[in-house]
């Protein structure tokens, strides 16, 4: 392997985590690689923000827009930077990576994670058919291309949902309603977190004021909605709900699903560190420190991957990452290691303040993740319904991962990544089992699919050259 | 219909889609181009043959899987618009001799 | 405190199989099987139904391969009836494929020494590289050949292994889950199995718990001698078929997707994967099939094979019949073995009828003697 692939500190993902990570860990003389499935750097929350203009940027708000300076400080880094590059395989002795034009290995000292979140999957009826998709989904064609639709019908619970709606009102974008799905008595519950969250004011203002956005807008809103059902032949044609007042269907050929965010997994999952699950967030992540270590000494995982914080908390978290990986290889000793942490440590407590608020107010209802009908669709790669679910369950399944085995719920080209909350919560529900007990579905090398002829080494171009030759 | 707000300043280039040439804008998202085009459903599953189009356009969902430049199950939410380049349905499971015939 | 006259420990394939013949029998046996992370060799299977060169060091182990293939179909076709699970058998023939001609010619001469000293025949045919790409287009160029015998199946082992543990229910046992036995003794007149559940009583048990056979079997005067080797797996996404034959490393499953694999390795419990025997795995497959090349890998895994000092099974019991002993490593091949004919002497005579003394794990001593 040449110089240039060996480095001290490989970092999986150029969202704010890893583009901060990367800043810092350069500025302690570390070699960064940092890795990423996207062209450009950015992540999710930031996604396309060095190419996005005016127009779009007043769109998208200033928290967006903020992001520019981070890919721009990270650009200069100094890190070597692999955009459009999947990583599939990770382990104590570095990463290994697949493009289309050919991949590579990079050896590294330690690793970080920094693999972000994806949406919450939202097993309901026909959640399956063309013209669904996520509200991140719906955000990010709005981010990267300025490409929207119109007349979409917006359902679920959670700050985005309502974020993805206020940036739709702002581009003049008709909306055709708007179905909350959050449970009634979450406000009683977050109530109690209320004073700690006011500590961080900004951010409570600005869901405040967005919401206000939608209240104010001719967008009708339909609150304390308890099932959804998303019909048509082989396209979306209509939502049909049900509220305290009744059943109700509209016409729509759009709908952009929401259910909060979890943890992508897979990545930390695959490398085999301890994971936990989180009550307050429902979901699965890597057990960590508060500096980003996990049970595994070359591993580190930071920002949202490692539990739902938001961007500028993941920011923050990615540097003092950097400076726990800078300490543990010995680059910074302990007093400059205290000194470099002490600042973004508070920075980040007082950003976390608002979390507990956020996780309460925004509890996703359990009839939204668990599916009780046994024709809703729980594994959407191998079409695994929950009746099989339960029927296994029934026979005396002890977990996912027999399930998996059994069902194939879990095996197809998504990898477990849209089913595995989904069946956790449903052999529990089913069980009396807690989540934690049931456990999760052992994921496994390739982290992302990978073709035969990538892991055997012969890269796309190579059997273009052959061929043309042969 | 997805419909794109403003027309940037990239240039526009020609893809063949399904048979039949699209103008899309050169470095679009191509997931993106493909909505913005009408292109549906993307593919069909291999167990029940049901369309489906993107879902997360983040890479994480594998609905958005398509054949791209005679290469099945490309995620098109990852891929960027080039010139000249083919898109074409994936229906049901790859066809693993599609691209080892005609590349 | 459960009690019952049979107690089969270990809900793998093995186990499930003798369970399940034990219910058809009309006894009424509890499956007891660890939780949902465990050594599963059934997970990390090809699906072979493999007769070809099996028993080349234990004559009588080719004639129990060669017998439980032909008892099959009829069983895959009962387990259906009772379950309702089709465990897609297939019986098309396998190839044996080569990549030098000295392999081929190596392998064609084993064969035709095993059929010699078999009881029971086996066909096979000797197909140079032409010959076999004619019968097998997806072969590629790097291939020299191969050896094909009609006699040779396939089938899903986790369809199988489903079917097993349904059957044993459907039939009158019970499947117990989560109940590892951490210990196990001899109490009046039968046995007394500890686990983290409760204790279960049964007037006899068998031992199939695979790998952790080494473990229990001492603790009932038994012998299993078997020790973990790794063999990592590769799976892909499903693919339109090309491939409806078994060959020795890659198997396309009824629903599409390929299953490969063929490393060796002492690696002790370690179900990892690396990337040196991915590289290689995948390297042979695409040699092999050059269409795999632009396949999608899904999962890649190592699992363990139960693997005793020659490759053939140990059968084994006390002398008082209380406590029986299975340990084997192609559990998929024999499982029609394991829940007709075996479970019959389990009932009947037992282990120390003559047809099973090859078996013994004494012939191990014997050796080192």
């Amino acid at each position: 392997m040449s110089d240039a692939n060996c480095v001290d500190l490989a970092i999986v993902g150029s969202g704010p985590v890893g583009m901060a990570a990367a800043i810092a860990a350069r500025r302690h003389g570390l070699k960064v690689a940092v890795v990423d499935e996207q062209p450009a750097p950015g992540g999710q929350i930031y996604r396309d923000v060095e190419t996005a203009d005016a127009g779009r940027g007043a769109i998208l708000g200033a928290d967006y827009v903020a992001g520019r300076s981070l890919a721009e400080a990270f650009r200069e880094s100094g890190a070597s930077y692999y955009p459009s590059a999947t990583v599939w395989r990770l382990a104590s002795d570095g990463l290994s990576w697949s493009a289309p034009a050919g991949g590579g290995e990079i050896a590294a000292e330690r690793i970080l994670v920094a693999g972000g979140a994806m949406e919450r999957p939202f097993p309901v009826k026909g959640w399956t058919l063309p013209g669904v998709m996520t509200a991140g989904a719906a955000q990010i064609l709005l981010k990267s291309e300025g490409v929207v639709a119109d007349d979409a019908v917006f359902i679920g619970c959670g700050p985005l949902l309502a974020l993805v709606a206020c940036q739709y009102l702002n581009a003049g974008v008709r909306i055709r309603a708007i179905l909350d799905t959050t449970p009634p008595q979450n406000r009683m519950a977050a109530l109690p977190h209320l004073p700690r969250a006011l500590a961080a004011p900004g951010m409570l203002a600005k869901g405040v004021g967005m919401l206000a956005r939608i209240a104010a807008s001719p967008v009708a809103v339909s609150r304390r909605v308890e099932s959804v059902e998303l019909m048509g032949e082989g396209h979306l044609a209509a939502v049909r709900w049900r509220d305290p007042q009744g059943s109700h269907e509209i016409e729509t050929e759009r709908a952009f699903l929401h259910q909060g965010i979890i943890p992508n997994l897979n990545m930390t999952m695959a490398a085999g560190c301890r994971h936990v699950w989180d009550e307050r967030q429902l979901a699965f992540r890597p057990e960590t420190d508060v500096f980003g270590r996990t049970s595994l000494a070359w591993l580190l995982s930071a920002g949202d991957g490692a539990g739902i914080a938001g961007a500028k908390t993941a920011a923050l978290s990615g540097e003092i990452a950097a400076h726990a990986v800078a300490y543990d290889l010995e680059r910074l000793d302990t007093p400059s290691f205290e000194a470099a942490t002490r600042l973004p440590l508070n920075a980040r407590r007082r950003e976390l303040a608002l979390r507990p608020f956020l996780d309460a107010l925004y509890r996703p209802a359990q009839g939204m993740r668990v599916p009780e009908d046994d024709d809703v669709v729980v594994c959407r790669c191998e079409e695994v319904r929950r009746g099989e679910i339960a029927r296994a369950v029934a026979e005396g399944c002890p977990g996912p991962n027999q399930l998996k085995s059994f069902t194939r719920a879990g095996m197809g080209p998504c990898q477990g990544r849209l089913c595995g909350h989904t069946v956790v919560e449903t052999i529990a529900a089913l069980t009396g089992a807690a989540p934690e007990a049931v456990g999760y579905y052992r994921s496994r090398m390739p982290v992302k699919p990978v073709t035969v002829g990538e892991i055997a080494g012969l890269s796309f171009e190579n059997n273009l050259r052959e061929k043309s030759h042969g | 219909m997805f419909r794109r707000l403003e027309t940037g300043a990239r240039g526009r280039v020609t893809v063949n889609v399904d048979g039949r040439p699209v103008e899309m804008e050169e470095g679009a998202n191509l997931a993106a181009a493909l909505l913005e085009a009408g292109f549906s459903p993307f593919r069909t599953t291999p167990a029940s043959g049901a369309p489906r189009e993107p879902y997360c356009m983040m890479g994480v969902c594998f609905d958005c899987l398509a054949i791209v430049d005679n290469v099945p199950n490309r995620q098109t939410c990852l891929e960027r618009v080039r010139a000249g380049m083919t898109v074409e349905i994936q229906d049901g499971a790859a066809a693993v001799a599609k691209a080892e015939e005609e590349l | 405190m459960r009690s019952t006259q049979w107690a089969v420990i270990g809900g793998g394939i093995v186990g499930a199989a003798i369970a399940y013949g034990l219910a058809r029998a009309g006894e009424k046996p509890l499956l007891l099987d660890e939780g949902d992370v465990a050594h599963r060799a059934a997970r990390g299977n090809l699906g072979n139904v493999w007769v070809q060169g099996k028993g080349a060091a234990l004559p009588p182990y080719a004639d129990l391969s060669r017998r439980a293939a032909n008892d099959w179909a009829a069983f895959a076709e009962e387990l259906e009836k009772v379950t309702d699970i089709d465990v897609h058998f297939r019986r098309p023939g396998a190839f044996f494929l080569c990549f030098s001609p000295e392999e081929l010619e190596k392998r064609g001469a084993m064969m035709a020494r095993l059929n010699d000293a078999a009881t029971v025949k086996s066909r096979f045919e000797v197909l140079e590289g032409d010959e076999l790409r004619r019968r097998l287009p997806a072969a590629g160029p790097a291939l020299a050949g191969a050896i094909f015998s009609p006699d040779d199946g396939t089938a899903n082992p986790l369809r199988l292994l489903r079917a097993l543990i349904q059957g044993t229910v459907a039939l009158g046992g019970e499947y117990l889950p989560c109940r590892r036995a951490e210990n196990i003794t001899f109490t009046g007149n039968g046995v007394e199995i500890a686990t983290a559940m409760g204790s279960v009583r049964a007037e006899r048990v068998v031992l199939a718990a695979g790998l952790g056979n080494a473990r229990l079997a001492p603790l009932l005067g038994l012998d299993a001698p078997v020790r973990p080797v790794r063999g990592q797996i590769l799976v892909t996404e499903k693919v339109r078929p090309f491939l409806d034959c078994g060959t020795n490393f890659v198997r396309q499953t009824v629903e599409g997707g390929c299953v490969f694999g063929e490393s060796s390795e002492e690696a002790g419990f370690d179900e990892g994967t690396t990337l040196p025997v991915l590289r290689e795995t995948a390297a042979r497959a695409v040699a092999a099939f050059p269409l795999l090349r632009h396949v999608q890998v899904v999962r890649a895994w190592g699992a363990l094979r139960i693997m005793s000092p020659d490759g053939a099974p140990i059968y084994q019991q006390t002398q008082d019949g209380r406590a029986f002993l299975v340990s084997v490593h192609s559990g998929v091949t024999l499982s029609s073995f394991h829940a007709g004919p075996l479970v019959e002497t389990l009932m009947g005579e037992g282990f120390s009828t003559p047809a099973y003394h090859p078996f013994s794990p004494e012939r191990f001593h014997v050796q080192a003697a």
